[in-house]
């Protein structure tokens, strides 16, 4: 068990978004995290990854609270051990695909051109070799969440956080992107917590947590049982 | 075909006619077609034959021939055993999906309605994920690609569905 969480509360005014959550992931899991707008899903992805912290409940990635570290402690975590992809928006526009990829190793202290030759690899795995040079202004939205991929990839986090990373691409541009996640997800053994509301997109995972209100929902329960192996691990 | 099962679940409240049964089964599942009266009768017989049913009484007081059927032990059981087993989930099983629910509703509490309606949840939830390997597999041929899509666009349809029924299931109490 890579990652878990125990009695998960957070709000937002007079509003819970969470209420009492508690979930766990294996090393090398796809968990798909379900629920309609409004469940909590990705209030729990940000707790998870520690881009906000709970009003209660811990978080514990391997041996570490999460939920006790410092801004400084989760900021440095993100950066080495979590890799983050959100919906769109993430790239900068004045950077090349290339400089946009390698920007997380440059700021983790990498050199330049140690960096621009990571970048470029991973651009090649994702089939976007050829945009290295481009703008995120001068491809499709499908191949910008392929870059986007990259930059999350590109520090070999253990887990990566995907939140709606589809939700913004017609089915097909979907499809790709989800299909390099998976690929390179299992091909790394990295640990994957991926939010969606849409059931085509959750079939990609190993199993699915669903949430309702902010809880586990009742009725969800029975899509663990069909995961075989890691049945047991949502408790 | 669920047609048995459903006339099995009208006949669960009390003996009723052949007619009968054709109205309260358009009425209960409006449908493109209408059930045939033919139909009817020649599943009646065929429940008849099987011991799920039993004529009940016979009204001839001048008009035509008007037999009653209720439902014998066997076909209870028969009936129950059907509202509890998981559909296979394939494209176009949802007419059986909606049979099966209203039946469940009609005879069954919600509460069973629910355990079924998530046990085939979990059905179809699995089988999504199956058909999404088949079709992300490198070496997946354009025609099977096709083929899986065609079926998650179904089965994406019968979930949303599902989840739907049961909110309204868990959100109401007392039947419709």
């Amino acid at each position: 068990m890579i990652l878990q969480c125990r009695g998960l509360v957070r709000s937002y005014g007079p509003t819970q978004a969470l209420r009492g959550v508690a979930m766990a992931v294996d090393e090398g899991e796809i968990l798909a995290v379900t629920g309609p707008s409004g469940c909590g899903k990705s209030t729990l992805l940000h707790c998870l990854a520690g881009i906000t912290r709970p009003d209660a409940g811990e978080v514990i990635y391997r041996d570490q609270r999460v939920d006790l570290l410092s801004e400084a402690g989760r900021a440095r975590l993100r950066r080495t051990e979590f890799g983050v992809l959100f919906q769109f928006g993430q790239l900068v526009a004045e950077l090349t695909a290339a400089e946009n990829v390698a920007l997380p190793l440059l700021l983790a202290g990498t050199g330049r051109r140690e960096a621009r030759t990571a970048a470029l690899s991973w651009l090649d795995r994702l089939g976007v070799a050829d945009l290295a040079e481009k703008r995120p202004g001068e491809v499709s939205g499908g191949q910008q969440q392929r870059v986007a991929l990259g930059r999350a990839l590109v520090t070999e986090p253990r887990v990566l956080y995907a939140d709606e990373p589809t939700g913004a691409l017609d089915t097909l541009a979907g499809e790709q992107v989800l299909g390099h996640m998976v690929r390179l997800a299992r091909e790394q053994r990295t640990t994957v917590v991926l939010v969606t509301h849409d059931a085509r997109v959750a079939a990609y995972a190993d199993r699915e947590l669903a949430l309702r209100d902010g809880v586990a929902d009742p009725t969800g329960l029975g899509l663990n049982a069909s995961a075989g192996r890691h049945a047991g691990s949502a408790r | 075909m669920s047609t048995s099962h459903v006339l099995l679940g009208l006949l669960a409240s009390g003996p009723r006619h052949g007619y009968d049964l054709k109205r309260a089964h358009d009425e209960r599942l409006p449908r493109a077609r209408p059930l045939a009266f033919g139909q009817v009768y020649t599943t009646l017989g065929r429940l008849e034959r099987d011991g799920l049913v039993r004529a009940a009484a016979q009204e001839r007081a001048g008009g035509p021939d008007r037999t009653a059927y209720e439902i014998t032990q066997p076909g209870r059981a028969e009936l129950v055993a059907w509202l509890g087993a998981v559909e296979p989930p394939a494209p176009y099983v949802t007419s059986t999906l909606l049979a099966k629910v209203v039946v469940a509703l009609m005879v069954a509490d919600r509460a069973h309605a629910r355990e079924y309606l998530i046990a085939q949840r979990a059905a179809h939830t699995a089988r999504l994920r199956e058909l999404t390997a088949r079709k992300t597999d490198p070496g997946a041929a354009l025609g099977a690609v096709i083929a899986a899509d065609f079926a998650i666009a179904h089965l994406d349809a019968d979930l949303r569905w599902l989840q739907t029924t049961l909110d309204r299931v868990g959100a109401t109490n007392g039947e419709q």
